[in-house]
């Protein structure tokens, strides 16, 4: 069972790592971080500049690609499961080599640049790093959902539709309700709920997780406790990734379930 | 008249001869301070040779030199004040001070001038006291090279680390002063020079002026307390050179101006601090040549302050490049270079060719609704601020810099300019 995994997850893998898309994937990054960091000379700067692109073009890439390979994959899929083999160790080997590429080629065009700007220049790599964590952890929540959302639907154009949807309200929809409902009931003590409200997605919950190093000063800022507990300790940093694991956990076990009962 | 200028010059060197050495040490003949005050005369040198003296509250009213050899203690035991001087001309050099006693009624020092001048207190250690270095109706005064520390808590039970008041012409040169209210305080002093200093955790400030005009201060570094100075109800003040870090919290400030006029601010780094500039009815104030890197707000100017001019700043990695209560201002904001300024330099001249606005739409808003901070760096936010940067609405149209130059100021590799001296 444990060598099924291992074999699909190689096979993914390297199918993947020679695709054009991944490769594509890698170059887009480094040339706009690279662009940004040579061009803006300001690092600070260029994190809050890749951080935007891990918010907006990470999730949006991992789900369209995550979805696209799915598809392409489906016969080859099919075929493998008419051997004696476990359903769920297939579907563990296809999400673990396809988030693993995505992340890779994330990794590696988001953090080379910031290598090589390194060399001669002074670098906050607290900084840097959790961009990097955040992004990785940001490719392996959707790739999850792209596969939950691939294995549950037949016709690949209402997936990507959904797809697009759930970026969509992720990245943009819910900050503005977000912000709608702070305006709204800013008289009431709704430090708590803004807190959790912002842990529940997980676009936000990446962007926070960079800010309690980036901005730290700024959050310093105001004095509410429940805000001052959570941002001013490695609390916030702690929960936020907890909360983004579950955000991996929890969409990929349902995908491995639905593949595994689902009648091809 | 010959021999009158010949009579003096024998004078002059006869009279050092004249002075007196007393030596007072656990074996030598005196060995309690209090004696050496009592037996010594104008001009003499007392010199303390080890030992720890607990002597309760000592008075000098005679112009001695007090010189401590291997580091003599002089211990207040946390009840009383330590040693106050009523003379000119008094040296105090190599001592250790410790538990000078808090008290609610007066402010009791380690050391504490009245109306005194040309004192000296040079390379001693202030341990544990309530106020440290105390100057009252003092003048022509040096307090150099002392490592004054303290463990204030709370700003209920501590006291400032050198306080002046109704003081002028100090030089307050090369010391360190952590864990006091206020590391140095100035109340009604003008014409002294705070130079070469480190301030730092202190419960409040750490450089307080009050009342006080024509002073300078320079080279000096304040990190981590709740304001790394405040200048209030000041005039005058020439601010050159310093440092100003990690000064983080709720209510805390790099540099902190309430009502405070012709004022002077150049060649600074705010670096990490919540607010780098909090100005509240500051006039006349000019902000040139700083550099504010990576502060939370780089400026919180409030709209009763006037006249103020920021030029050739360099704005680097601020969450908040300036924010202001108001959407009127009457200042101004010249050719500084600010990171996040999106425009082009067709002419190559070096300068922007279109205004830069650097009150963002949700610094307003964070400012109304703090919880929004949350959403920093939000696609959402990024959005509206490029909206309203497009079609100005909510931000102060006032605040703009319509010459932002294109690249980082390096006014660090410039020389000084003559007006940078002390006054």
């Amino acid at each position: 069972m444990r060598g099924t995994t291992y074999k699909i997850f190689k096979y993914t893998l390297s199918d993947l790592l020679r695709s054009r898309w991944i490769l594509g994937y890698a170059l887009l990054f480094a040339a706009v971080s690279g662009g940004i960091l040579y061009l803006g000379d300001q690092p600070t700067q260029a994190v809050v500049s890749v951080l935007n692109l891990v918010i907006l073009v990470v999730p949006l890439v991992s789900l369209v690609l995550g979805l696209m390979y799915h598809y392409a994959n489906r016969d080859f899929a099919l075929l493998v499961l008419t051997q004696p083999v476990h359903r769920a160790s297939v579907f563990r080997g296809q999400y673990l080599g396809l988030s693993l590429a995505l992340a890779l080629a994330y990794l590696v065009g988001a953090g080379v640049p910031f290598l090589l700007y390194a060399i001669g220049n002074p670098v906050d790599w607290a900084q840097v790093g959790l961009v990097l964590l955040a992004g990785t952890l940001v490719s392996l929540v959707f790739t999850a959902l792209a596969l939950y959302i691939g294995v549950a639907h037949d016709e690949r154009v209402r997936a990507l539709g959904l797809a697009i949807g759930i970026w969509f309200s992720l990245t943009m929809i819910y900050d503005s309700l977000l912000l709608l409902f702070i305006i709204l009931a800013e008289a009431y003590p709704i430090d708590p709920w803004v807190i959790g409200l912002s842990m529940v997605n997980p676009v936000d919950l990446a962007r926070v997780m960079v800010l309690l190093k980036l901005d730290t000063a700024a959050l310093m800022g105001y004095t509410g406790a429940v805000f001052n507990k959570f941002l001013g300790s490695n609390l916030g940093l702690l929960l936020a990734l907890l909360a983004l694991l579950l955000w991996i956990l929890v969409p990929a076990w349902r995908a491995q379930r639905v593949f595994s009962r689902r009648d091809f | 008249m010959f021999l009158r200028r010949w009579f003096f010059l024998i004078w002059l060197l006869v009279v050092p001869v004249w002075a007196r050495t007393i030596t007072v040490c656990s074996t030598c003949e005196v060995r309690t301070l209090r004696a050496a005050f009592q037996a010594a005369q104008d001009g003499d040198t007392i010199v303390v040779d080890g030992g720890h003296y607990a002597e309760g509250h000592l008075v000098l009213k005679k112009s001695v030199t007090l010189v401590g050899k291997n580091l003599p203690v002089i211990d207040g035991e946390g009840k009383v004040e330590i040693l106050t001087v009523k003379a000119n001309g008094v040296t105090i050099r190599g001592f250790e001070f410790r538990g000078a006693g808090v008290n609610f009624v007066e402010d009791q020092a380690a050391v504490k001038f009245v109306d005194a001048e040309r004192c000296l207190v040079e390379k001693n250690r202030f341990i544990d006291n309530f106020f440290a270095i105390y100057l009252q109706r003092s003048r022509h005064c040096r307090i150099i090279d002392n490592y004054i520390v303290s463990n204030a808590e709370n700003e209920l039970y501590s006291g400032n680390g050198i306080h002046l008041w109704n003081s002028y012409d100090v030089d307050i040169e090369g010391n360190y002063v952590a864990h006091h209210r206020d590391g140095i305080y100035l109340e009604f002093v003008r014409d002294s020079r705070i130079v070469n200093n480190v301030s730092e955790n202190q419960v409040r400030y750490g450089l307080h002026f009050m009342f006080s005009e024509k002073n300078v201060f320079r080279h000096n570094v304040f990190r981590h307390s709740g304001a790394g100075v405040a200048v209030m109800y000041s005039k005058h003040t020439l601010m050159v050179d310093n440092r100003f870090e990690y000064n983080w919290g709720g209510a805390s400030y790099g540099l902190l101006l309430k009502d405070i006029d012709d004022s002077d601010i150049r060649r600074n780094v705010f670096f990490r601090n919540t607010v780098g500039i909090y100005a509240d009815g500051s006039n006349r104030t000019s902000v040139y040549a700083n550099d504010f890197v990576q502060n939370g707000y780089a400026l919180r100017i409030f709209a009763n302050s006037m006249g103020m001019i920021f030029m050739y700043n360099n704005f680097l990695g601020n969450t908040f490049d300036v924010t202001t209560n108001s959407t009127e201002s009457y200042n101004s904001y010249l050719k500084n270079y600010w990171d996040k300024y999106q425009g082009y330099d067709l002419n190559k001249d070096g300068i922007g060719d279109v205004p830069y606005r650097p009150v963002s739409l949700f610094a307003m808003m964070a400012e109304n609704y703090p919880q929004a901070l949350v959403l920093l760096h939000s696609p959402l936010v990024q959005l509206m601020n490029q909206a309203e940067r497009v079609f100005p609405v909510f931000t102060p149209k006032a605040i703009e810099d319509d010459q932002p130059m294109m690249f980082q100021i390096l006014w660090s590799k410039s020389k000084p300019s003559p007006s940078d001296t002390a006054p």
